[in-house]
């Protein structure tokens, strides 16, 4: 059976109608926030790079930030049919790639990307039900708008469901 | 300023500027591992954030990353990366080994890693700041195996605060009939961008 396979690249999102699959190659520190309307399987894919879109002047692109990102996901997916108070969240992504015993700020932006998601989240009453988050590896997502399942594929740490 | 900004004689600089730092990497490349390195003349481009996953064979490639950090008269980082199967062949041939011959990741062959990338950035760096007349300098190197699209979220993201694109030189060095491909990345933070750019333009 040949799927609907729709490819959300870096500071980019997608939704997709029943049935459908999206992924995102290579997530380092930014992170995949993957929404799952649990009645109408429509489903949504964020690939964020930075927290927060008023801390950057150069906030044109929405889909860049955790902020701004999540809100324009879900209204995409609200004007295709979805209900927000049946969407469900899924993140992963977030890591740390290089150790830098000094890491700046900008070097432990996973870790900052993770927190203003799971901020952005809680305000939009929005639950959060798995994540696969942080580390030092990268993550190759796909998630399935059959059942909402999230796969996670790295190098070295194998593939994980959540 | 954003990176538009950056006309074509910036880019015709950091071409040149790219074209004799990769000579110098080249040479010292040729010291380390004993043998006649030749290098083609580096792609200097301008990247989408879309394209930067298209880089080594794709998001999914392994790679191998050098990071170093860069202070001075212009700060950020310098990304120095190679094709797993590329720095295989390094390593090999800087411990006197067969190209071909079997490696495996151990502190040693880490360590060798971490120094090619150390003096291949080095070497670049050094013309960058030669030639712009700038004080560059680099610090310790810091390395990672992983996803090209996941290590190259390091610079991308540096440069997102400040424009929707990436400075890339993509270089080519070969050693006999096995030629490696070494991509830099340099990622000023914006207040030290402005000022290479400043610098550069004085140059045009």
């Amino acid at each position: 059976m040949t799927e609907n396979i729709i490819k959300v690249g870096m500071a980019d999102l997608k939704h997709t109608l029943h049935p459908g699959i999206l992924t995102t190659l290579g997530l380092g520190s930014c992170v995949g926030i993957a929404l799952y309307d649990t009645k109408t399987k429509i489903i949504g894919l964020a690939h964020i790079m930075l927290p927060w879109s008023e801390q950057t002047k150069n906030n044109a692109n929405k889909a860049k930030f955790a902020d701004t990102g999540i809100e324009l996901l879900i209204d995409n997916m609200v004007a295709s049919g979805a209900r927000k108070n049946s969407i469900v969240a899924k993140l992963a992504g977030g890591a740390q790639m290089f150790s830098f015993s000094s890491a700046s700020d900008m070097l432990r932006v996973g870790e900052r990307n993770v927190k203003a998601t799971k901020e952005v989240l809680v305000k939009m009453h929005i639950p959060i039900i798995s994540e696969d988050t942080g580390g030092n590896h990268g993550r190759t997502i796909e998630f399935y708008s059959t059942d909402g399942r999230l796969m996670i594929r790295t190098i070295g740490h194998g593939v994980n469901y959540i | 300023m954003e990176a538009s900004s950056l006309t074509s004689y910036h880019l015709d600089i950091l071409k040149e500027i790219g074209n004799i730092g990769a000579g110098n990497a080249a040479t010292a490349l040729a010291k380390l591992i004993d043998k006649k390195v030749d290098m083609k003349v580096p792609q200097v481009r301008i990247m989408g954030f879309s394209e930067i996953s298209d880089v080594l064979g794709g998001a999914e490639t392994p790679v191998v990353g050098v990071l170093l950090g860069i202070h001075g008269d212009i700060s950020g980082y310098i990304l120095f990366l190679l094709e797993e199967k590329a720095a295989h062949i390094l390593v090999n041939l800087l411990m006197g080994k067969k190209a071909d011959d079997e490696f495996e990741y151990n502190e040693i062959s880490l360590s060798a890693l971490k120094e090619v990338g150390n003096i291949l950035t080095g070497s670049y760096l050094s013309s960058l700041s030669i030639l712009t007349n700038l004080s560059i300098v680099s610090g310790v190197p810091d390395i990672a195996i992983d996803m090209a699209g996941a290590i190259l979220s390091v610079p991308a993201i540096e440069f997102a605060t400040t424009a929707d694109v990436v400075l890339y030189i993509e270089t080519e060095f070969a050693e006999g009939d096995k030629s490696v491909i070494g991509d830099f990345f340099l990622v000023p933070d914006s207040a030290s961008y402005i000022k290479l750019l400043k610098t550069l333009g004085a140059m045009c």
